[in-house]
């Protein structure tokens, strides 16, 4: 009997351990995508330096001065020189990241979870509602992004509000369609017709047998609007349609140095460049993401 | 041919009326009354009420979106309130500049892109195929309005070699075939072209290569066919797909060309839908906004029907 138990005991514990899921393969296999590491890496970086803004920038980024306008990168006491305004230019990079970012990022997650419900919803119906669903979709992905977007906060008028509404409702229709044609080919699958003959009522059927099967691929699309996102939301301010000055926005501040490009371009190019460094970081971590759950593009 | 071309047609209307109706809501989505632009802040009752019936205001919804797009149809667009001249007659005047700079633009992005995305479909992994990779992955990242500013630092600022802005020596009007034109284009063609560059790379790099692991083009290379001659099987498999992907290119661009007109100050419609935001133009902002939107449902259409009659794939499913 004792010699029963300890043999037991002795047995390898991997036969009883459970099978690696769907979710730690994909973690595996982005931890194998040095360039997604990176990317992810530097988010991660960019984020915490919003977060932290106030104990990392050594100015106030909001505070001018005549005397000390559009000094050049590496002026002592100032790194990144200064302003239009005199302001310093390494304390609204940094503050700048935290605008940026909510206005680049918030609009799709939202949309994200608007789009999905009214693309599931849509393709699990069909018929006449699907019809009705889809036509009106269409209408708004008729309209180029960058259109849509200007169309809409040129009339709402700038702020950060407006702007959030309007990306949001720039990337609904583009979600929706995805999550629409995914659906429409989850609903057709043999599991989906089993449950449904075993008796599971249709919101049943959509939250336990559709969802679990269609959310993975319209994350990963989702997270490559988010590097679209963050040029779009930098250009609506840019063109002064999204946030207000003197707040520090990466594409409000391109804007306001424009005229500085012939006193001290080095600087009116700075902001530009955190934007197209997040934009890129967020794209690799997105195809990075792409090929790691093997979704096809 | 034709049923595809009326089908695809069919298609289009309604999305085409939906358009007009969001075009028409976006004056009554604005905050405050559209009258406040035009009228000034003291106006009396009375004279409010008679420009409200003037414009149509005090109707209901339905009947003034009838009035507008009866008009919009006759090519009526309205009075712009900045400069009282018609709206029509701007946007023709800034349509024609927006359609050279976004034709230049995806002349030179479908070029580079779909030499770089061949070569890189071809030499898969390769060198060729990394570095056409990165630049796709560098073309869609770029804040294209930086760039702008960039190329403009580098080569107005700094070598004095192209103008910094505008659309040719005389201001945006007279325009003429010669370098003293040419020069105004170069910088904001080159700075547009990288976006659809990238997307046309990449595209044409994933068909190159689905095309060369297929069946036939192995056959024909058992069949004895020399390199340059599977290759020429390869461009015509191709090549609906490149000219769909690059008529869409060119109807984003014209539509999205606000930043890039702006930067270089480009009198194209994206410029003038910019001032119309800041002076709130209503009239013109519509107008713009509508004409814009309907080009792009258009370029969709012709490009589903060409796409159709090369590809006559497409048509049967």
């Amino acid at each position: 009997m004792a010699a029963i138990i300890t043999q037991e005991t002795t047995l390898p514990r991997a036969s009883i351990a459970r099978s690696p899921g769907y979710w730690s393969g994909v973690a595996r296999r982005l931890s194998r995508d040095p360039v997604a590491l990176i990317a992810l890496g530097l988010i991660v970086l960019l984020v915490a330096m919003a977060i932290l803004a106030p104990y990392l920038a050594p100015y106030d980024p909001t505070k001018a001065s005549m005397i000390r306008r559009l000094k050049p990168v590496g002026t002592p006491g100032y790194l990144l020189g200064t302003d239009e305004l005199g302001r310093d230019m390494l304390s609204r990079l940094i503050y700048g990241a935290r605008l940026s970012l909510i206005m680049g990022v918030v609009p799709v997650p939202v949309a994200f979870i608007i789009g999905s419900a009214i693309g599931i919803i849509a393709g699990y119906l069909g018929g006449i509602t699907n019809t009705l669903i889809m036509r009106t979709v269409d209408v708004f992905y008729a309209f180029p992004s960058v259109l849509l977007a200007v169309a809409l906060s040129g009339t709402l008028g700038s702020g950060l509000g407006n702007a959030l509404v309007s990306l949001t409702v720039v990337f609904i229709p583009q979600i929706a369609r995805v999550a629409e044609s995914v659906t429409t080919q989850v609903r057709r699958l043999d599991y989906v017709d089993a449950a449904r003959a075993s008796g599971a009522k249709g919101h049943t059927i959509i939250l336990v047998h559709v969802l679990g099967n269609v959310l993975g691929p319209i994350f990963v699309f989702a997270t490559s609007l988010i590097s679209v996102s963050m040029i779009l939301a930098s250009g609506l301010s840019f063109l002064g349609l999204g946030v207000r000055p003197p707040d520090a926005e990466w594409g409000l501040m391109l804007n306001t140095l424009r005229t500085a490009i012939y006193v001290n371009p080095l600087v009116a190019a700075l902001p530009g460049v955190m934007i197209f460094l997040t934009s890129i970081c967020f794209n690799l971590f997105s195809d990075g993401l792409r090929s790691a759950m093997d979704v096809k593009s | 041919m034709l049923v595809y071309g009326l089908k695809r047609l069919l298609h289009v209307i309604p999305v085409a009326f939906g358009v007009s109706v969001v075009c028409f809501m976006l004056i009554h989505i604005a905050p405050g009354d559209p009258l406040a632009a035009i009228l000034p802040s003291d106006a009396s009752a009375e004279l409010q009420a008679q420009m409200r019936s003037f414009y149509g205001l005090d109707r209901p919804l339905v009947v003034q979106y009838g009035l507008w797009i009866w008009r919009a149809l006759h090519g009526d667009l309205g009075v712009s309130i900045a400069t009282g001249r018609s709206v029509s007659g701007e946007i023709a005047a800034a349509s024609l500049n927006s359609i050279i700079l976004a034709l230049a633009a995806t002349l030179i992005g479908f070029t580079l892109g779909s030499l770089l995305g061949f070569l890189a479909g071809i030499f898969r992994g390769g060198i060729i195929d990394r570095i056409a990779s990165g630049l796709s992955m560098l073309g869609v990242s770029v804040p294209h309005y930086w760039l702008g500013m960039v190329l403009v630092i580098v080569f107005s600022v700094h070598l004095g070699w192209l103008p910094a802005m505008g659309g040719g020596p005389g201001g945006s009007d007279g325009r003429a075939v010669g370098w003293d034109y040419i020069r105004y284009l170069v910088l904001p063609a080159i700075t547009m072209s990288v976006i659809p560059m990238g997307i046309i790379a990449r595209t044409i790099r994933s068909l190159v290569a689905d095309i060369l692991s297929q069946d036939f083009t192995q056959a024909l290379a058992a069949k004895g066919l020399m390199t340059r001659q599977i290759l020429r099987h390869v461009i015509r498999n191709a090549a609906p797909t490149a000219i769909s992907v690059m008529g869409l290119q060119l109807g984003y661009l014209l539509g999205g060309s606000i930043l890039i007109e702006t930067v270089f100050s480009w009198p194209g419609t994206g410029f003038l839908l910019n001032g119309a935001i800041f002076t709130r133009d209503l009239p013109v902002l519509q107008g713009t906004i509508l004409v814009l939107a309907m080009f792009f449902v258009l370029v969709n259409l012709i490009v589903d029907v060409v796409q159709g009659t090369i590809d006559p794939r497409i048509q049967r499913s």
